[in-house]
């Protein structure tokens, strides 16, 4: 690592900072999902250090505990990390072009929304260790929130989880309603979609797991919309 | 079942990294067809939809705690609320809602 290097990984740190304290909460309540599914808070720990995707880990939990197949966690998180496709897609072209194949191994494993977020908004290239930085600091918040949340989660009262399962809720709120508010076609999309979720749910006749159930509303509405709407130039991928 | 457990983790983390890495390895120009990349940009918002309700009043002690947790977290996200504000006015709305229904 040159000097200058270090400079900008110890910048990433800094940045990350926020993100850390954010991630702390968040993955405290997934690590109640975590214990709910019947993870160990090793388990908890190792998942949120190997994935860092708040949606992807819920998923996978709601799989986990529905003893689903492994094709079907597969697929079940393709689905619900797809958008790591288009970041990834655009993070592409914000390295430089000459970037060595190890870097570009290296920042795709820690590429979440906050850290892509941060990313963005710096002027290309971004060098790699700025990333690194961000996930140096961001991660074992992630990480270490989870296990307590499995730990804690088996000691606090049951008022208090319940509150606490609230949260992974709220954070998903967080990240559906902004974009809803200056865009009507993901503000229909979110309705019609908690309207199907919540209809499939009270009328199931074959028994279809809520992670199965999230694979395939998905795919039929986010593939209908896509028909329906294609998004003008400029507008996806940012 | 514990054994089975590190399978599906692998399996989570595999498939989670290989999404985030192709693009940025392989793929060095842009996706060009319109409906994969609407289908994309969609995905996420329908997922996060589909996965909040209605599942946010069954995992959260009471159907009553659960909405209104909704209706709180939606306006305070509405109003330009942090990732952060919005989990933890859920978590207390949540507590609140379910102390006033057992007092």
């Amino acid at each position: 690592m040159r000097r200058s290097d270090a400079e900008v990984f110890a910048r990433g740190v800094r940045d990350a900072v926020p993100i850390m304290l954010g991630y702390f909460a968040v993955s405290f309540t997934l690590g109640i999902a975590a214990k709910n599914a019947g993870l160990t808070p090793f388990q908890a720990f190792v998942s949120s250090l190997t994935q860092a995707s708040s949606t992807g880990q819920f998923a996978g939990y709601m799989m986990i505990s529905s003893c689903a197949s492994y094709a079907a966690v597969a697929l079940m998180i393709f689905v619900a990390n797809a958008r790591y496709m288009l970041m990834s897609c655009a993070m592409s072209q914000k390295l430089a072009p000459g970037t060595p194949l190890r870097h570009r191994l290296a920042v795709a494993a820690y590429l979440t929304d906050e850290i892509f977020g941060l990313s963005v908004t710096k002027p290309s290239p971004v060098n790699p260790y700025y990333s690194y930085g961000m996930a140096a600091c961001a991660v074992p918040g992630w990480s270490v929130g989870t296990l307590l949340g499995v730990v804690a989660g088996n000691v606090l009262p049951g008022n208090v989880v319940d509150a606490l399962s609230a949260g992974i809720f709220g954070m998903f709120i967080a990240v559906i309603v902004p974009p809803a508010r200056g865009d009507r076609t993901i503000a229909l999309l979110i309705a019609v979609s908690m309207a199907a979720s919540f209809a499939f749910s009270r009328f199931n006749p074959l028994g279809i797991s809520s992670g199965t159930r999230t694979i395939i509303l998905t795919i039929a509405i986010a593939g209908a919309a896509a028909f329906l709407f294609p998004p003008k130039e400029g507008e996806a991928g940012e | 079942m514990n054994k089975e457990v590190y399978i599906y983790l692998f399996v989570m983390a595999a498939v989670t990294y290989l999404i985030r890495v192709l693009p940025l390895t392989v793929i060095r120009g842009e996706i060009k067809n319109r409906r994969v990349r609407a289908f994309l940009y969609y995905v996420p918002y329908v997922t996060l939809a589909v996965m909040t309700f209605p599942a946010i009043m069954e995992s959260t002690g009471s159907q009553a705690a659960g909405l209104a947790a909704l209706a709180a977290g939606v306006a305070l996200a509405w109003f330009g609320g942090s990732l952060f504000q919005v989990a933890v006015l859920c978590c207390a709305v949540v507590f609140a809602v379910n102390f006033l229904l057992t007092m």
